[in-house]
């Protein structure tokens, strides 16, 4: 029996991290993700579950003892942010390249200089090409959920890679929703034993780990982990399809609002899609027809898909969290333009640059987009592609 | 366990890393790790730190290591080992693991002195249950040569060569034996290749006692140190003989010098077959070598001190 | 040996042999060859432990023959060999051109 409960975003992953009983994990404090493992330690030290932590001195190490530690043979999580995960960057690599099913929560956070604690997407960004499979959640409940789902894909035999799971810092980590927890023992029955392929433990078979590889071999290697990339996204539908048969809840590669009518659109990650979502009844209510698509599965990304569900719309603006400096556009509108690219009929695409640092992302800044969509699929002319909105001239 | 420590029953052991690695002919290195490895009565899993060792040892297709053998980056296998032995006892603890097994890292002077001593400090600080194992070139070897801070004064390195104004490295060498006893670990000790029973012997003691334990044993390389390529054990001998790589243990804050020599011989003695000092001995550098000299005189008087105050 | 295509690898390039390096023969590195002078020698296998290469084979606590296989010939073994009398046990001959 599922059980209800007002809990914050990080209250949900540490119960979630809880339900899983890790066997080792291995963490340093962040802002807003300390929190997290503030609750699950307490958890350690009443017993509540087996898990070992390594308390280590930094986010590198963090990520170092959890590569030590999958290696070993075991189910392995830690939890981050901002600064935190920018300096496990180089382990981030590391774990996946040497395929070890790391799960691993991401309180998105704003990225130095200037130092800024709150909300944006700068940091999971800029790890998405790491080789991490990366969930995306727009509140509490969904956070809660990718946790858990996240342990049963990434240690899923055909894939075996680190999985990130983010939500909104602040705006979800530390805001108190209804959420819906499953038991206890649905969580362990969904998840499973864990079973390292050759651990390093197994000291009958001495296996090596992390060989130097030559011109001879890199690429091969590379190529093997493409392919693997391949193999995710049924392995996402199909966690997805065992999890709501014990939760009643409905995920999938991403989430779409109204869209399959709709002549504009919006793409927008985590918690501002419920915002969105608001405006978009709105719209409707005035006889527009708007829509909206939430992505889940960032990494790998869905082109296929993605393209498929939006191909039939007029006008649609990817708004990013993130910036992707160097005269770009936002990470999320170069996705969806890419998905986009193989048709010769696609809507016209705008991108906003929104929320950085924790700016307040409100309901007019979507009427605003809506607004001026509804114009571009008039008219079929553009002002400027790429804009921030939300920002003082 | 107390197995007495003869070459001809040691020499029956299997070697558990193999032939066919591919460090320098000469290297002191892979005997380091060879009797690190013949010492231990326990089976081993080990980390190593990116370096000459790993990138010699692991080649793909190839590995020389017949035990559990992990290298992940430079700068962080304590951390990796310390992950490795936290699942050991998370996993012994669900009675999933019953056999006894002990946990090493391997790292250079580079991984350990530099880049790796945060992750370093932080393992042993978090007691876990492992050997560190340094074994310490006195430079950036793999990369090609370039100073560390456990190059010693005068050394001429690719990144700090001996020029017509730059005489070699201007700066001492970091103590770092020193610096891990002052963690309060529970075993701390220098050890050298030559006196390979003070070595084993040690390693020995390291792997009977629980919790963190450094090791930092000299491991010379004729390409950095411009000697010969039969050298290495010399080499290592001379700078045990010259006091400049004094060989002492801390046991739980008790200090013990294991070897003293019965003369001591003038640094000169270990710079002069080295290429790396060959400019120190040009007279406008000659204030070099006295200032090694000094460098290891105090060090030793200190060491010297520490020995008597600790002693029962 | 044929190269293997990326479907024919280990997931993570994990090695599952241990000490498979044994198939690398680092022999012809050598530009000296250490002799074994058994009638100098006294059995005190120093060689065998300073030998970075495992190239001295031992065989019930007894020194046997050179393993020229991965005998680098560095000379470590001559140069520590404390030999008989004054006569070493390892000499250094250079490799026939």
């Amino acid at each position: 029996m599922a059980k209800t409960v007002a809990a914050t975003g990080n209250e949900a992953v540490a119960n979630a991290l809880r339900q899983v009983n890790p066997d080792v994990s291995a963490a340093y404090p962040i802002t807003p993700a300390t929190d997290i493992m503030q609750r699950f330690t307490s958890f350690v030290s009443n017993g509540k579950v087996k898990t070992e932590m390594i308390l280590v001195e930094s986010e590198h190490s963090a990520m170092s003892a959890c590569i030590g530690a999958s290696a070993a043979g075991g189910r392995v999580m830690t939890v981050t942010s901002s600064q935190g995960l920018a300096l496990m960057w180089e382990m981030l690599f590391i774990a996946s390249g040497l395929r070890l099913p790391i799960v691993m929560p991401v309180v998105n956070r704003a990225l130095s200089a200037p130092l800024n604690i709150h909300c944006d997407h700068s940091d999971a960004m800029g790890a998405r090409d790491s080789g991490w499979i990366q969930l995306w959640s727009e509140n509490g409940q969904e956070a809660y959920d990718n946790t858990i789902q996240a342990f049963l894909i990434g240690e899923h035999m055909d894939i075996r890679l680190p999985v990130m799971v983010c939500m909104d810092g602040f705006i979800i980590s530390h805001s108190i929703e209804r959420i819906e927890y499953l038991e206890d023992n649905e969580v362990k029955n969904f998840i499973g034993e864990f079973r390292q392929l050759n651990p390093l433990l197994d000291i009958e078979h001495p296996v090596s780990y992390g060989p130097l590889i030559l011109p001879d071999y890199y690429m091969e290697f590379r190529k093997a982990q493409d392919e693997v990339e391949s193999k995710v996204f049924r392995v996402v539908l199909d966690a997805a399809k065992d999890f709501e048969k014990i939760s009643g809840r409905k995920y999938g590669l991403f989430e779409t609002y109204r869209l399959d009518d709709a002549e504009i659109g919006l793409v927008i990650l985590n918690s501002a899609a419920g915002t969105s979502k608001d405006v978009i009844d709105e719209f409707r209510n005035r006889g527009i027809k708007a829509g909206l698509l939430k992505p889940r599965l960032y990494r790998p990304f869905p082109y296929k898909e993605t393209g498929e569900a939006l191909k039939h719309l007029k006008a649609v603006c990817v708004l990013d969290r993130a910036d992707a400096f160097g005269g770009s556009y936002g990470p999320l509108f170069i996705d969806i333009s890419t998905s986009l690219y193989t048709y010769s009929k696609k809507p016209i695409l705008i991108n906003k640059i929104y929320g950085l640092g924790g700016r307040d992302y409100l309901p007019e800044h979507a009427e605003l987009v809506l607004n001026e969509l509804t114009e571009i699929a008039k008219t079929e002319k553009v002002k400027t592609i790429k804009e921030y909105i939300g920002v003082r001239g | 366990m107390a197995r007495p420590l003869s070459l001809k029953e040691i020499s029956k052991k299997e070697v558990l890393i193999s032939s066919g690695h591919r460090m320098c002919a000469g290297c002191g290195a892979p005997t380091v790790i060879k009797m690190v490895l013949l010492a231990s009565d326990y089976p081993i899993i080990a980390a190593t730190a990116t370096g000459c060792l790993e990138v010699s040892t692991c080649i793909s297709d190839y590995t020389a290591w017949k035990i559990p053998w992990i290298h992940s980056a430079f700068e962080n296998a304590a951390a990796t080992i310390s992950g490795v032995e936290t699942m050991y006892r998370s996993l012994k603890k669900q009675g999933v693991i019953s056999k006894e097994i002990k946990f090493v890292a391997f790292g250079g002077d580079g991984g350990t002195y530099d880049i790796g001593l945060q992750s370093l400090s932080g393992a042993v600080e978090r007691g876990h249950d492992m050997l560190y194992i340094c074994y310490d070139n006195q430079a950036y070897m793999n990369t090609g040569i370039q100073r560390s801070s456990a190059t010693p004064r005068g050394a001429d390195t690719t990144t700090m060569p001996a020029g017509s104004v730059v005489p070699g490295k201007t700066e001492p060498r970091k103590n770092l034996t020193r610096i891990m006893a002052a963690h309060d670990l529970p075993y701390a000790a220098q050890a050298s290749p030559s006196h390979w029973m003070d070595l084993m012997k040690k390693v020995r003691k390291a792997f009977d006692i629980k919790g963190p334990k450094f090791m930092n044993i000299l491991s010379p390389c004729n390409r950095g140190w411009r000697s010969r390529t039969d050298e290495a054990i010399m080499l290592s001998r001379l700078a045990v003989e010259t006091c400049h790589w004094p060989l002492y243990e801390v046991e739980y804050g008790v200090t013990k010098i294991t070897f003293k020599p019965k003369e001591k011989k003038p640094i000169v003695d270990f710079l002069k077959p080295q290429g790396r000092f060959k400019h120190l001995f040009k007279p406008e550098n000659e204030w070099m070598i006295k200032k090694l000299q000094e460098d290891i005189d105090r060090e030793w008087e200190r060491l010297q001190k520490e020995a008597s105050l600790s002693a029962p | 040996m044929k190269l293997k295509g990326w479907g024919e690898l280990t997931p993570g390039a994990v090695i599952l042999e241990a000490g498979n390096a044994v198939e690398f023969k680092t022999g012809s590195w050598r530009s000296f060859r250490p002799i074994w002078k058994e009638e100098n020698c006294i059995q005190c296998l120093f060689c065998w432990l300073y030998c970075p290469d495992m190239a001295i084979k031992v065989k019930d606590g007894k020194r046997a023959e050179f393993d020229y296989d991965y005998c680098k010939g560095c000379g470590t073994c001559a140069l520590e060999c404390p030999g008989k009398k004054g006569q070493k046990a390892i000499v250094m001959v250079e490799e026939a051109k």
